[in-house]
């Protein structure tokens, strides 16, 4: 004979909604691309090198990034970089 | 309670004071047709009575509220007119009706705990016949089933057996605090999830506490939600590091927290799931698991819980709650960023100065000898280096001075590239002098047995682009 007993859960008791990833473009021609730097030393080194490449090929950036890596983006940031970007890339260099 | 009862005795045999009135439960069985008896331990008891209910399973006694037995209940429409607790002539002639009740017995005695709120029951009543309130998800298992590994499955451990949050656990973990059960704590990174204390309660329990220990936990959760001690971060990060928790004042000798002998290793219950509830209620609530949000390179065993109290038994030494602006007899919690333990020996200093510049050799280490100002570091002062310190006069402000500058070094040989090394500062600093760490970066805590000169230093995580980006952060616990 069983009986049913029970515990409580301890999570958040959220359920993370995963949203698909956008499907990359198949040319950056026409788009901006924003240069994020996390705030790890160096990284700009790191990007300036990249938007350099980007450059070459007329392809327009915008640098943009958060003040230390050991705090996440604010939503304020982020909407910058949605309103400034078409595509992100995000870089770290120690 | 049935309809037909007017008059009702809640009794137990194991009560001096319930056997005193059995010849009255006797005379009011004869009397009255509605009477009854709610025996707690025996429904043999009192002999030789129609109408004895038996209420060993307490569901009565909780329904009624019984703190006390003998109590005498006078029903009238199945609803409550009058009530009296122990033996009291008087009240009995009253509330029964019947002038000469008990007239062969004392006056007055006074009764005895009902069962229905002995330690342990309470809690077991009220899950069973009452809302225990708790409002988080319900988790059903079986008999046949294992409720800890149920846990593992779940992903709830830190690696651990975690203990299953029952209901009756989680009403005896909120006894531990006078906030309400849906007070909100503040949101726990990752997720940034609501966190209540409720889900507080749930976790501690998980993690091993005692209820007495609940306002700790609540007190280290508010720290690491401060906004300065940059709990996403630390959770995230690849370096070691995860959050110490320091507990200062009265609160750490009552709930028996351990700052002597091992003091930062195992065996004591308070200071090893307090540092655990924290960690669970990041990883549960918060959603911060390794290899998902946690990147740690490495990690390290003080991320299972690091949690210690300082010792406060030198009247001459300032604890650090004090140094941090709270007043003595204040109990605290103080949150660092830090990792596990670097064992620092010296044997052979025989004065503060040497020891100074001994430990700061010590201190110079962390990280990287050569990488400075971008982390903080706790010294663990052990009672017999302490004793040099102090037997010189030296209190906290003068060591944490002396030390702090016994670690300054030339900055060419700190460079990037100096001795071989190309870990160091930029080149641009080869003529400064260099310490180690910003002025307030280095936190000194008395702990440890007797015997021993032998120091710890908990370096901080190196992050940060400048000294007031992460801090510890210290709060008073309260009740």
């Amino acid at each position: 004979m069983t009986s049913m007993q029970w515990m409580r859960d301890p999570t958040a008791e959220t359920s993370p909604l995963k949203r698909p990833r956008h499907a990359p473009p198949k040319s950056l021609e026409g788009l901006t691309v924003g240069l994020f730097d996390i705030g790890k030393t160096r990284t700009s080194e790191f990007l300036d090198q990249v938007e350099l490449r980007l450059h070459e090929r007329k392809i327009e950036t915008r640098r943009l990034g958060k003040p230390t890596n050991s705090k996440v983006a604010t939503p304020e940031i982020l909407q910058k970089v949605a309103d400034e970007a078409d595509v992100v890339l995000i870089a770290l260099s120690d | 309670m049935i309809r037909e009862c007017s008059l009702a005795v809640f009794a137990k045999r194991d009560c001096p004071t319930c056997q005193l009135v059995e010849p009255v439960m006797h005379a009011l069985a004869a009397r009255e047709q509605g009477f009854r008896v709610y025996s707690q331990d025996d429904p043999g008891f009192p002999s030789e009575v129609k109408g004895v209910v038996d209420d060993r399973e307490l569901e009565q006694s909780f329904r009624h509220n019984i703190e006390t037995v003998p109590t005498l209940i006078r029903f009238e429409n199945g609803r409550e007119v009058a009530r009296t607790e122990g033996w009291d002539v008087k009240k009995w002639r009253k509330i029964t009706g019947v002038a000469d009740l008990g007239k062969d017995l004392p006056e007055f005695r006074p009764g005895c705990g009902s069962k229905s709120v002995e330690p342990g029951v309470a809690e077991h009543l009220l899950v069973k016949y009452g809302d225990a309130g708790i409002r988080s998800r319900k988790i059903e298992f079986g008999d046949y089933d294992d409720p800890v590994e149920l846990c593992f499955e779940r992903g709830w451990s830190d690696g651990l057996p975690v203990v299953p949050p029952t209901d009756v656990r989680v009403l005896r973990m909120l006894r531990g605090t006078t906030h309400r059960p849906d007070e909100v704590v503040g949101r726990i990174p990752p997720n940034l999830a609501e966190c209540t204390v409720e889900k507080v309660a749930l976790n501690a329990v998980m993690a091993g506490c005692k209820p007495e220990y609940l306002p700790v936990v609540l007190a280290a959760v508010e720290a690491a939600l401060e906004p300065v001690f940059t709990l996403h971060g630390l959770l995230a990060t690849t370096y070691f590091s995860g959050p110490i928790i320091i507990v200062n004042g009265p609160v750490a000798k009552r709930i028996g927290m351990n700052c002597g002998i091992n003091a930062l290793g195992q065996g004591n219950r308070a200071n090893a799931t307090i540092g655990r509830a924290l960690q669970l209620i990041v990883r549960n609530v918060g959603g911060g698991r390794p290899g998902e949000a946690d990147r740690a390179t490495l990690g390290g065993p003080g991320k299972y819980t690091f949690c210690f109290a300082e010792d406060e038994s030198d009247p001459a030494w300032e604890p650090l709650s004090v140094a941090r602006g709270f007043p003595r007899g204040a109990s605290t919690v103080t949150l660092f960023q830090g990792e596990g333990v670097q064992g620092f020996v010296d044997q052979k200093s025989r004065t503060p100065a040497d020891l100074a510049r001994s430990l700061a050799m010590g201190l110079n280490a962390t990280g990287h000898p050569k990488i400075v100002q971008t982390q903080r570091a706790i010294l663990v002062l052990s009672p017999e280096h302490y004793a040099i310190f102090r037997d010189a006069g030296w209190d906290r402000q003068r060591i944490e001075r002396e030390v702090n500058a016994a670690t300054v070094r030339p900055g060419k040989d700190l460079v990037a590239g100096a001795h071989g090394v190309g870990e160091g500062i930029p080149a641009a600093r080869a003529n400064e002098a260099v310490p180690k760490f910003y002025e307030d970066g280095l936190m000194i805590v008395r702990a440890g047995g007797p015997a021993g000169l032998f120091s710890a230093i908990l370096p901080g995580w190196l992050a940060g682009r400048n000294r007031m980006e992460l801090q510890p952060v210290t709060k008073e616990i309260k009740p």
